[in-house]
């Protein structure tokens, strides 16, 4: 390697490592030891894996953190079956404009926060709600329904807030499979749920994990839709995590809750690829 | 099922009319939340009161408009001042590490590939708390051990600061990586052919080149920035960012303030978002 390329890599590592060592991996070392620590006295500390045992011994955080998981689990699922036909639509039915044009009104819902949007669902959802009156002036309901403040209202915002991360990378593999292929399927004898089945959802299937993986991710980590939808008596791991960090000032307790949401979202991450294949450089460079 | 292969006219309309349910589903909270910002009643919910400014203009209790509300402008002010921060520091990195991943062959580069991509899967509010706990117990070593007091290292806008752009700096590295890998390298050589040094064929080929994916990579940074909740939620002190600042009013109770305020930042995203495509466009 030429003395002036050797340079020149030197100075684009510096930041890179400097990013990544001082805002990614120290802070995360520093958290893995803060969950091992427990408070013995004022200011002192010993090693131990207490944290993790109340965790395991406490039946609340155990059903949060499985609660958690599943439901996470079936909105992303819920979310690839709403979006998939969507992103098909956009990227071989529509043609021209109207593709553009159907792919940027996708866009537009995510471009303000998703404050707003949870904020828009309990406009929709609450007793005095659009939709509680709809139902009473159509005469479905003779008096105010409450429909915000349980997990169907949770799923509903989940889904809402992570159909952009789902749908997009679903259209570009989406527009790579050339009708060719889709038309071939047809002639050698397959029907539009073969040809679904062989063809275009393997076809899909790199954009099906990233799309899969990235709503996970976001669900889980929620915090804003579990906490306004659900109300008072939702349970959601970050909930937890939040209270014992910032309310209850228990650091060590949430060091831990946080590295065991950690744990399992790179445990599902991990399987998800594994399952199907694929590699994290793949689906998400 | 593709338009070339002929199917029957029902599954057609049907599939069509799931398409329009679909962009109906996606539409109405955020046109409910628009319209509410005009009605004429303490709360954002019906009956229709009638149309007013009052929640945009308005300067007298109990209808005090968004342009007068100061708590709400100074958290605005916050959030641009953040974003503005986090998008130029990750749009610097973001190139920087563009240049590392595309233009080098060094060992262990896939490794650090993986871990630069790292960010996109750790969930938002670990990194958060991540963040604060390495820089409090970072705050307390100093105190300790030389009696130095440093703000910058406790939950604040500095923080909040490092938070987001520990993740969104991924971000501008994928948008800036996309486009250098697209770039036509003898373009570069015919500039050194030319006589040009390194640095300058960077500087006048390459980097024009990459300047839309660079205001991409900023208004994508910015946003992302502007809309972040989780991480902002564990990191932030007593100045507080827009979201923050709308979710503390949110759990007390909405008035119409915020479906005006949301009005106005469903506008700003928007105004961005065009100015970004415009750009996309020219390059």
């Amino acid at each position: 390697m030429h003395r002036e390329a050797k340079l020149g890599l030197i100075l684009l590592l510096t930041p890179f490592l400097l990013w990544l060592s001082l805002l990614i991996v120290i802070p995360h070392i520093d958290l893995l030891l803060v969950s091992l620590r427990e408070r013995v006295g004022v200011g002192q500390y010993e090693i131990s894996l207490g944290n993790y045992f109340t965790f395991f011994t406490e039946p609340l955080y155990m059903v949060t953190f499985l609660r958690t998981a599943v439901m996470s689990i079936f909105a992303t699922i819920l979310t690839l079956l709403i979006g998939f036909p969507v992103a098909y639509y956009i990227a071989k039915m529509a043609k021209g404009r109207a593709q553009s044009a159907l792919f940027l009104l996708c866009l537009v819902p995510f471009w303000v926060s998703e404050l707003v949007r949870t904020f828009g669902w309990m406009i929709l959802l609450r007793e005095t709600g659009i939709i509680s009156n709809l139902l009473q002036s159509v005469g479905l309901a003779s008096g105010p329904v409450e429909m915000l403040y349980n997990d169907a209202a949770i799923m509903v915002g989940l889904v809402y807030t992570s159909m952009l991360f789902m749908v997009v990378p679903l259209i570009t593999t989406l527009e790579s499979l050339s009708d060719e292929v889709v038309e071939a399927g047809y002639d050698l004898g397959g029907n539009g749920f073969s040809v679904l089945r062989e063809i275009i959802i393997p076809h899909a299937m790199p954009g099906i994990v990233s799309g899969s993986i990235v709503v996970f991710m976001l669900c889980l980590g929620n915090y804003l839709t579990p906490t306004m939808l659900g109300g008072k008596e939702s349970l959601w791991f970050t909930e937890l995590i939040y209270s014992q960090f910032i309310v209850r000032f228990n650091w060590e307790l949430g060091a831990a809750f946080g590295f065991l949401l950690l744990i399992l979202s790179s445990v599902i991450v991990w399987g998800m690829l594994r399952l199907t294949g694929q590699s994290l450089e793949k689906t998400m460079g | 099922m593709i338009p070339s292969i002929p199917q029957s006219r029902f599954v057609t309309t049907a599939y069509t009319a799931y398409v329009v349910l679909f962009f109906i589903f996606l539409a109405l909270p955020l046109i409910v939340v628009a319209a509410f910002a005009f009605n004429d009643s303490q709360f954002p919910s019906l009956p229709w009161e009638g149309f007013t400014w009052n929640w945009f203009f308005g300067s007298e209790r109990p209808m005090i408009g968004a342009f007068h509300e100061r708590s709400i402008l100074r958290a605005i002010g916050t959030s641009v001042f953040v974003a503005f921060c986090v998008s130029a520091l990750s749009m610097v990195v973001g190139l920087s590490n563009a240049f590392l991943f595309n233009r080098y062959k060094f060992r262990g580069q896939s490794i650090l590939y993986v871990f630069m991509l790292l960010p996109l899967v750790i969930p938002g509010i670990v990194l958060g708390i991540s963040i604060l706990v390495a820089s409090s117990r970072l705050a307390n070593g100093l105190w300790d051990g030389f009696q130095w007091d440093v703000e910058a290292l406790r939950p604040g806008l500095w923080l909040v600061i490092l938070g987001q752009f520990s993740f969104i700096t991924t971000i501008a590295t994928l948008v800036i990586g996309a486009r250098l890998q697209k770039f036509d390298k003898t373009l570069e050589e015919a500039a050194l052919n030319l006589g040009a040094g390194r640095l300058t064929a960077i500087r006048t080929v390459t980097l024009p080149y990459l300047a839309p994916a660079m205001i991409g990579a900023f208004v994508v940074a910015f946003l992302m920035s502007f809309e972040n909740f989780n991480t902002t939620l564990m990191l932030v002190g007593s100045d507080a960012p827009l979201t923050i600042a709308m979710f503390d009013r949110l759990k007390e109770g909405s008035t119409p303030l915020l479906n005006a305020v949301s009005l106005l930042l469903m506008l700003g995203s928007s105004l961005l978002a065009l100015v970004m495509i415009a750009f996309q466009k020219k390059g």
